[in-house]
């Protein structure tokens, strides 16, 4: 037969333009999210590292030194201990506090009987204030000489703390402002306390249980996901903490950087120094692109660590099964 | 369950993706542009753009003047005005090549960067082009802080120098005829002019000698004793300049002899903005301070009944001869890199830094120093009371400036913020403390050579 050999042909090839068709179709769907991705995510990536090698000053062209950029920031850079220090308080302290203030006005919240739905707005509302508006007006309540704040406290006999102004006091005023602007845990941490099965409640009640095991047992293990999440994000948002540190410190020293003037970053004393505002300073104010560029891949490795090392142990907070 | 793997890649890709935003904000684009427009006919009709740090009304005003006289006499450059520009937005502006033609910096801090990375042009070859000697035009302080190693890539549009500004009233119900010429006298004058509160509190101090007590900044107030930052060969010389220390002692006496530094910070807090009419000194919360030439506009404009004096600023008591001196810095002007219209940059520049007449008129209109020597000798400003010690101070032998650094003020930063620890009390040993300064402000230059 002279028609079988060309017929066999004929199927394969037939077969191997549909495949092809196929798989043009999939990655014409998945084009915007490659694009997307090579364009915002593995370039960036793949520049930072290589630019982390050379010496750049944003105008001229790289010229590689090796090592000589890791050496320096890892060695010679005394303000990098000093932001890890600070991220690593702001991580243990404002992500905590955020979680726990966040869970509690999100419990407060749906049990209230009246006025709920008004105590969820204006629990909401100061998270939508641009941060940059927020932190002055923070900068002012608490203003050691004429704010608010320190008046009544010095009224009813308590210390006047420093705030923005007290290298002990800095961070602590940085976590009362995160903590008003809570709005953001509170929405998720009310949403997932509602979708916790009532008549789990009702079955525990019918035990006898008391509030603590109530929320021991049958809420705890509902909401862990979410309370994973929120400290997952809330690590991450700390490790990029930048805007709010900054207008403090800028607001709060007076100094807004002339001539001769120099903006200490992270006042006061350093103490709300952290890595993006590193960044900033070596990259665009001292033009040393491949320092910056360390330090921002170094801040990408912290967060990725906190990252896995929070899903690993998620053993103490979720159950497998 | 299924949700934890589904939450966890969830959660990483989250991580992933924001912790890379950041990181693409730091290193991307190239330099673009071509064709530097050198050669083009002076009377061919082009568009500059001019981008500068002025932001207050009167002052946008008062370059809007300016390039209206350059209009007048350029007809066929028209110039793209944009005002409140930092170094930071030049710098990306420049690498976008897209950015300015004309550029200017409020700071000289940047001088030693913008040269040596070439972001703005060499203007050595338009200015022999335009037979305009640098030496005969421009007094030596401005024309040093406007080059690096031998390359001009800025000249000088007008110039600051400080001095102390003292409430005469207060002087007056103090007993105090007149103003102090050495630190031991500032120090005496502002005790005799201290008011407290019932609580012990100031009502108004004579002097506030801390760091951020705005112009009283380590530089402005170093300039006194006339340091020498750098070593011949580019080295940080602070620990082996015996001025240093002298300073730093000096400041924490004073500092001491005004009731300590966490009485006067808590004073500080109080204080309104530098740069509104709140600012201490205009509304009588100091009687004495350290301030820039441009204060007796705003004085003049915020607060029009306030009876005050200038004068230099003290010396050391074993400099008495060099009385009158001061820190000078001031704005300084270029051509960006990325210009497509250099030719007219040029004319553009050599108009608003040379004109004598422009000069003088734009000085007059935001009481700054005229920065060439034409100017200065025709300037109204000289005979201006307030005005005039200002002038004086510019043209003194012994004022001085921060020298240009290859990363910017970067040392200026890691100078003030050792003395921001020093006058807290958390400086430690102080021989020890500046020559490790030293190290770090030498490790940092390096870093980017």
């Amino acid at each position: 037969m002279t028609t079988t050999a060309p017929a066999a042909a004929k199927v394969p090839a037939a077969l191997r333009r549909q495949r092809r068709r196929r798989n043009l179709r999939t990655l014409a769907f998945l084009s915007p999210w490659l694009i997307g991705f090579s364009v915002f995510f593995a370039y960036p990536l793949g520049a930072t590292v290589y630019y982390s090698f050379t010496r750049y000053d944003l105008i001229n062209p790289p010229v590689w030194v090796g090592m000589r950029n890791w050496n320096y920031v890892l060695n010679d850079y005394p303000p990098l201990w000093q932001a890890l220090r600070n991220t690593l308080w702001l991580v243990v302290v404002m992500v905590t506090l955020r979680v726990i203030f966040g869970l509690g006005l999100g419990m407060l919240a749906i049990r209230l009987k009246r006025g709920g739905g008004l105590f969820r707005t204006l629990s909401y509302l100061p998270y939508l204030a641009p941060p940059v508006a927020a932190t002055i007006g923070f900068a002012f309540l608490l203003n050691p000489g004429t704010g608010p704040v320190n008046h009544l406290l010095g009224n009813v006999g308590m210390p006047q703390p420093g705030w923005f102004n007290d290298p002990d006091w800095s961070k602590p005023a940085l976590t009362l402002l995160a903590l008003w602007g809570i709005g953001d845990l509170l929405v998720i941490f009310t949403a997932s306390l509602l979708d916790v099965p009532r008549e789990q409640y009702e079955a525990a009640e019918l035990d006898g249980v008391g509030p603590w095991q109530r929320f021991r047992y049958v809420t705890w293990p509902a909401i862990t996901p979410v309370v994973l999440f929120a400290v997952v994000t809330g690590v991450i948002q700390t490790m990029q903490y930048y805007t709010q540190a900054m207008v403090a410190g800028k607001v709060a020293s007076g100094i807004i950087g002339n001539s001769g003037q120099s903006f200490e970053p992270g006042y006061p004393q350093g103490t709300t120094l952290t890595l993006p505002q590193l960044v900033y300073e070596e990259g665009f104010s001292t033009f040393n692109t491949g320092a910056a560029c360390v330090i921002s891949l170094l801040l990408f490795v912290i967060a990725m660590a906190f990252t896995f090392l929070l899903l690993r142990r998620r053993s103490g907070l979720l159950d497998d099964d | 369950m299924h949700r934890l793997p589904r939450l966890r890649r969830s959660i990483t890709t989250l991580a992933c993706a924001a912790t890379l935003a950041m990181l693409a904000s730091a290193c991307a684009g190239d330099d673009g542009g071509s064709g530097t427009g050198a050669d083009e006919a002076p009377d061919k009709k082009v568009t500059i753009t001019f981008w500068h740090g002025w932001s207050a009304e009167s002052e946008v005003k008062a370059v809007d003047d300016l390039v209206a006289k350059f209009n007048a006499k350029h007809p066929n450059i028209k110039v793209k005005v944009v005002s409140n520009v930092t170094d930071d937005k030049i710098t990306q502006g420049i690498r976008s090549g897209k950015g300015p033609d004309v550029v200017s910096s409020f700071t000289t801090d940047n001088v030693g960067q913008f040269c040596t990375s070439g972001s703005w042009t060499d203007l050595a070859p338009w200015l022999a082009k335009s037979n305009i000697d640098p030496a005969a035009t421009f007094p030596k302080p401005v024309l040093d802080y406007t080059q690096f190693q031998g390359k001009r890539c800025a000249l000088p549009l007008l110039a600051d120098s400080y001095g102390l500004y003292y409430n005469k009233d207060m002087f007056a119900a103090a007993g105090i005829t007149a103003p102090p010429k050495t630190f031991t006298e500032l120090t005496e004058t502002a005790k005799k002019l201290n008011q407290l509160n019932g609580d012990g509190t100031f009502k108004v101090a004579g002097f506030l000698p801390t760091f951020h007590a705005y112009e009283f900044s380590a530089a402005h107030t170093l300039a006194q004793f006339g340091p020498t930052y750098q070593t011949p060969d580019g080295k940080s010389n602070l620990s082996k300049d015996p001025v240093v220390p002298q300073f730093f002692n000096w400041q924490k006496q004073f500092v001491e002899s005004q009731g300590g530094f966490d009485k006067l910070e808590k004073f500080r807090t109080t204080f309104g903005e530098e740069f509104s009419a709140e600012n201490p000194f205009m509304s009588g919360k100091l009687a004495m301070t350290m301030d820039g030439e441009w204060r007796t506009a705003m004085l003049a404009q915020d607060a029009p009944n306030l009876n005050y004096g200038t004068a230099p600023f003290p010396v050391p008591d074993d400099q008495l001869d060099k009385y009158g001196r001061s820190y000078l810095t001031g704005t300084t002007v270029g051509i960006a890199k990325s210009s497509h219209h250099q030719a007219a940059a040029w004319e553009f520049v050599k108009f608003v830094t040379t004109d004598t007449e422009a000069m003088v008129a734009f000085s007059q209109a935001i009481h700054n120093v005229p920065s060439t020597n034409a100017a200065l000798a025709a300037s109204p400003l000289a005979n201006d009371e307030h005005f005039k010690p200002f002038i004086d101070a510019f043209k003194h032998p012994a004022s001085n400036t921060t020298p240009a650094s290859p990363n910017g003020g970067k040392y200026q930063v890691t100078l003030s913020e050792y003395a921001y620890k020093w006058e807290a009390g958390q400086g430690g040993d102080l021989t020890k403390s500046l020559a490790d300064l030293d190290k770090q402000i030498d490790t940092d230059v390096a870093q980017v050579k």
